[in-house]
């Protein structure tokens, strides 16, 4: 149901799609190694083109691609490609769709993945669209919630940090619609959850918006957290202050409850402690690994024969 | 008594009617009004099904499917009576599309469809009262004033 569709935003998908990518993304996990030599990808070509810097997001997608035996090309450094230089997007596209048999797309601008979707023949994954959607972060998300702990549904979820500007967070929520979970949500006053995606949620999850951030460490399964970006502050002071309260350190996960985890989609700067790594509930770089197999599943159910 | 012809007729053109009050002039700005279009406004004036209302009308002059939807956004409830040797020869309402295409900016300057790409602008009716449009590129969403500043 995947094969040869564009996968642009999570509301593309429906529960039933989501199982079926987790099912094959453990098939994956399990066979990664026999993978390259069956080389289910082979002849195949995935094009990365990234308007925007991403070094995990491209770097997962081409090393899933090489580990099912197909090829990767990758526009250069968006700022000096050719492609850049005053030619449209949806141009763009219609060259690289001859080019290769799927494309995997980032760009600053809202709806550009939708855009280049239909100007274009071959699949495309959106791969993050300005403050618009991530849904690949989102399954692997989601997948890494489920491995760790056994499920999603019932679980309460904390979300902390940049609710505003980051995308991951917002395609994220949209696909907890889709089960029944407590969400809360913590962040500065400046950058908090966006009308628009708030509307899109709040009756369809159990939604909190809560200042007491320490009750929810507490209580929470999963503590979602995000990179508070230090250019979206004009007073640097504001930051480093802001910082401090909403920093994750092993003082706060000892108050973690048993069996509850700690995610953050990477790059993390200041809002994790380096000393919470070693500890048992952090399951970031863990959760960064899942992308491979997720990744895997997505391409192959997407271009595959 | 027929209170509201202070106009002189016309012969063949267009009436908008049932304009809410004030809102005229906003209508007047989506139409292009060509040289042998003589345009006659009435603003505020009474009306038995509005209280008060704005009319247009325009000589010479029939209105295009992308104007007749703007008018909608504008005017949700204005009615159009199309004049041909001084009778109404048509009558009818204006209707709010479901989709709304290439007609209505995006208010969203990180929208990838104010960024010069060869597309047209596509929004869904999201409410018609209040009026409320939702981009399906950016997924934002336009209301009221918003939408008519955008047009
Ligand atoms: N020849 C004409 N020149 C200019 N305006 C005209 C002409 N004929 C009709 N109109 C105007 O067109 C509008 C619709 O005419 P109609 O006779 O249907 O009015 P009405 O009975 O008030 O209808 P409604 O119930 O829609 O208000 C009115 O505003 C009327 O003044
Ligand atoms: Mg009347
Ligand atoms: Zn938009």
């Amino acid at each position: 149901m995947l094969k040869n569709k564009s996968l642009i935003s999570v509301s593309d998908l429906d529960k039933g799609d989501i199982e079926d990518i987790f099912e094959k993304a453990d098939y994956m996990y399990q066979n990664m190694n026999n993978m390259r030599q069956n080389e289910p990808m082979k002849l195949k070509i995935l094009s990365t083109l990234f308007y925007e810097p991403s070094t995990r997001t491209r770097l997962s997608f081409e090393s899933a691609m090489e580990r099912l035996g197909g090829s990767v090309i990758s526009m250069a450094d968006s700022k000096t490609s050719s492609f850049s230089k005053g030619e449209t997007l949806a141009d763009t596209i219609r060259i690289v769709e001859s080019y290769s048999d799927i494309i995997v797309i980032r760009h600053p601008l809202e709806g550009a993945a939708l855009l280049a979707s239909r100007f274009s023949s071959k699949p495309v994954i959106n791969a993050g669209d300005g403050s618009g959607e991530h849904p690949t972060q989102t399954l692997v998300d989601l997948y890494t919630i489920k491995k760790e702990l056994g499920d999603i549904e019932n679980k309460e979820i904390t979300i902390i940090g940049d609710l505003k500007y980051g995308r991951t967070v917002h395609s994220l929520l949209l696909a907890l619609t889709r089960y029944h979970v407590k969400i809360n949500l913590v962040s500065p006053a400046n950058l908090k959850l966006p009308d628009y995606v708030y509307k899109e949620i709040k009756n369809k999850l159990d939604v909190n918006i809560i200042d007491d951030i320490e009750q929810s460490i507490k209580q929470s399964d999963v503590l979602y957290i995000t990179r508070i970006q230090k250019e979206r502050f004009t007073d640097k002071n504001e930051y480093y202050k802001l910082i401090g309260s909403y920093k994750i350190t092993k003082k706060e996960v000892e108050k973690m409850k048993e069996n509850s985890i700690i995610m953050h989609p990477l790059p993390r700067i200041d809002e994790i402690d380096v000393e919470v790594d070693f500890m048992k509930k952090a399951k970031y770089f863990k959760q960064a690994s899942y992308g491979i197999p997720i990744r895997m599943a997505l391409i192959s159910m997407i271009a595959g024969d | 008594m027929d209170r509201t012809l202070k106009i002189s007729k016309i012969k063949d053109g267009t009436v908008i009617d049932h304009i809410p009050a004030g809102k005229a002039l906003k209508v007047l700005n989506i139409i292009n009004i060509g040289e042998n279009n003589s345009i006659s406004i009435g603003i505020k004036v009474p009306s038995n099904k509005m209280r008060e209302k704005d009319v247009i009308k325009i000589e010479n002059r029939f209105l295009e499917k992308i104007e007749l939807d703007k008018i909608a956004m504008i005017a949700p409830n204005a009615s159009i009576s199309i004049i041909k040797n001084y009778d109404i020869i048509e009558k009818f309402s204006v209707d709010l599309p479901q989709k709304i295409i290439g007609i209505l900016k995006c208010n969203n300057q990180n929208c990838i469809t104010n960024a010069g790409e060869p597309v047209n602008s596509e929004f869904n009716l999201v409410s018609s009262n209040p009026l409320t449009v939702k981009c399906v590129y950016c997924k934002r969403e336009m209301a009221d004033n918003e939408i008519i500043n955008n047009l």
